[in-house]
């Protein structure tokens, strides 16, 4: 049985259709990523799913039970990581990680070693008792993804968890995120990060407008959404756009941004080299395998020139 | 892909609680009184001292002008002694009516605690039941400390006086169920000042200062409609242990003003919390 069966979700705002008919499954220890851009939906759909936002239509199970109906069954086993930090401000770091447990009916004695255990994985056990207020931006959003597992959850709910973190805990966080994946919690991510995406998520839904636009694991999404390479040169934010036309002829699509041009082609060191031998000098050039970040564009981005 | 087929979610009572409440009231109040020693004292010890300087100034300064007025049972009564009671009332309906309106839109709005609190197994109903138990909290302490005040002043003469305590827990119920259900119709703070708006006027008006025989007849039935005018009475009348007839009207007022503030704001918890 997927972890989350979700058929034709609907949220409509005032006039904002956030999300427009999505449906999608999640199985039991997968690791489920929601990518797309600002305003897409993303947010909405975890809401739907922890049942803090009641949904205009559609079905959404998870682990078999409807969040609207059954709500705090539901968020029993659900570890929750906002997009933006909810901390509590009248409490200090740790009684913010101790009470949250209370809310989920733990006792003390499990909360006090966990709340410590916690602590030490967001590198702040020396602040705390500090007020949460005292602490920055990004020790406060380590102390709200250490909160998400104060109840040991089956399913995690990640929006954007690491924005605002250095690479270190960047990293410590990805390494966590590993071992859960490994003991078998199902990660639901969001992220504007490609390279998190690709390290993470065994599967992605692409999101626009409240809709899903591509849905297949990172792999298979550049297979399908790109060429195997990029060739990306610059010429100078002034001529980029100039040149589109006369760059055509050398790969299979082009894509125009503000400060470069990416061509993409199953192999750019060739177009590179058709590229200066036809006398045109870029700036500077890369030839890269493509990524994620190309399929993003691709499908969510200005239109290509083709 | 196929068709989900939901389980059909429970009807009645118990579904609802299902949907709305994790049995778990008690982790609200648990934090509530983690943070009472943490917050801004001034806050809380002028919700004590206001209705005190409003005695001492009025009570007395103005008083030496008045006299004495008409109590109930037509008894003279000392003018403090007149609006000591009635202050009790409206002090626990403005502590009741901020903590379930401004408190409540800002820890929804803007310091997103509900938000957190909801997105962990507790339900909408477990955090609106422990924040009023919080609210009627801080009512008693103040109902407490201000009716030992005037009882130390010796503007009671009666030991039904003690049951003032109760009553201001049940009037500050009756707002505070109320004032929580309007709150989930607010989206911005300035549509709470019509709250305001309306409570400086019943304040004014509803025999806390004066009798309500100053006024024509026709307003008098409108003051007697209003809730405010009911807590006075009642409290004037325990204040001394005298009763009449209407006693049981005013106690039923806020019993009736209770029942259906709970049921208003239930019917409201969701569009409050769920948005
Ligand atoms: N509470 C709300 N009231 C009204 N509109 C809302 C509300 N929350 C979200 N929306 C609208 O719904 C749409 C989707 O918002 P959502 O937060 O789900 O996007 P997102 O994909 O998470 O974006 P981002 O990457 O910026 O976090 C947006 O157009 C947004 O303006
Ligand atoms: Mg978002």
């Amino acid at each position: 049985m997927p972890v989350i069966e979700a058929r034709e979700l609907v949220k409509t705002y005032a006039n904002v259709h956030a999300v427009d008919g999505i449906s999608f499954d999640v199985a039991p220890g997968e690791s489920f990523g929601l990518l797309g851009p600002n305003g897409a939906g993303k947010s909405t759909t975890m809401r739907m799913i922890g049942g803090t936002t009641r949904r205009t239509s559609g079905t959404l199970l998870v682990n078999g039970l409807d969040p609207e109906t059954r709500g705090p069954e539901v968020r029993a086993s659900l570890g929750v990581v906002p997009q933006t930090d909810n901390l509590d401000p009248e409490l200090r770091a740790r009684d913010n990680l101790i009470m949250y447990g209370r809310y989920f009916g733990l006792p003390y004695s499990y909360l006090r070693p966990k709340a410590e255990e916690l602590l030490a994985f967001a590198q702040l056990t020396e602040k705390a008792g500090e007020k949460v207020d005292n602490l920055s931006g990004g020790m406060k959003r380590r102390l709200t993804i250490a909160r998400s597992l104060i109840n040991e959850p089956s399913v995690l709910l990640l929006d954007e968890p690491t924005t605002g973190l250095d690479p270190q805990a960047r990293h410590i966080l990805w390494d966590r995120l590993f071992r859960l994946k490994e003991a078998g919690v199902t990660l639901i991510v969001t992220t504007h990060f490609m390279d998190e995406a690709e390290q993470l998520c065994d599967r992605l839904i692409v999101m626009d407008g409240g809709l899903i636009v591509a849905e297949g694991s990172p792999a298979s999404l550049i297979r399908q959404y790109s060429t195997r390479e990029v060739l990306e040169l610059r010429f100078g934010s002034e001529r980029n756009a100039a040149l589109v036309d006369r760059l055509r002829g050398y790969a299979d699509s082009i894509e125009p941004l503000p400060d470069r041009v990416l061509l993409y082609t199953d192999n750019a060191e060739a177009a590179l080299a058709k590229v200066k031998a036809d006398g045109l000098d870029p700036v500077t050039s890369l030839v890269r395998r493509a990524s994620l970040e190309d399929v993003f564009l691709r499908l969510t981005g200005r239109s290509l020139v083709d | 892909m196929s068709a989900v087929v939901a389980r059909p979610s429970e009807r009645g009572v118990r579904g609802w609680l299902r949907a709305n409440s994790a049995g778990r009231v008690g982790a609200v109040i648990e934090r509530g009184f983690r943070v009472v020693g943490a917050q801004n004292w001034i806050i809380i010890v002028s919700g004590f001292f206001e209705p005190v300087f409003y005695l001492l100034s009025m009570g007395f300064g103005l008083g030496g002008l008045i006299g004495t007025v008409t109590g109930p049972g037509g008894r003279p009564l000392s003018y403090a002694a007149f609006i000591a009671p009635a202050l009790l009332a409206t002090s626990a309906m403005n502590g009741a009516l901020y903590d379930s309106t401004w408190n409540v839109f800002f820890k929804l709005r803007f310091a997103k605690l509900y938000q957190a609190m909801l997105s962990t197994s507790l339900g909408p109903l477990d955090v609106a039941g422990g924040e009023i138990f919080m609210a009627l909290f801080r009512g008693l302490l103040y109902a407490i400390g201000f009716t030992g005040v005037i009882a130390i002043l010796g503007l009671t003469t009666s030991w039904w006086a003690l049951a003032m305590i109760p009553v201001a827990l049940l009037i500050a119920l009756g707002f505070a169920s109320v004032g929580m259900a309007l709150t989930s119709y607010f989206t911005t703070f300035q549509q709470m000042d019509w709250i305001n708006i309306a409570l400086l006027p019943m304040f004014m008006f509803s025999a806390t200062l004066f009798p309500i025989t100053t006024f024509p007849v026709g307003v008098q039935w409108f003051i007697m409609a209003l809730p405010l005018w009911h807590g006075v009475e009642l409290m004037r009348q325990l204040s001394v242990g005298v009763f009449d007839g209407s006693s049981g009207v005013h106690l039923g007022y806020f019993l009736i003003m209770s029942v259906l503030g709970v049921a208003f704001t239930t019917r409201r918890l969701r569009s409050l919390f769920l948005r």
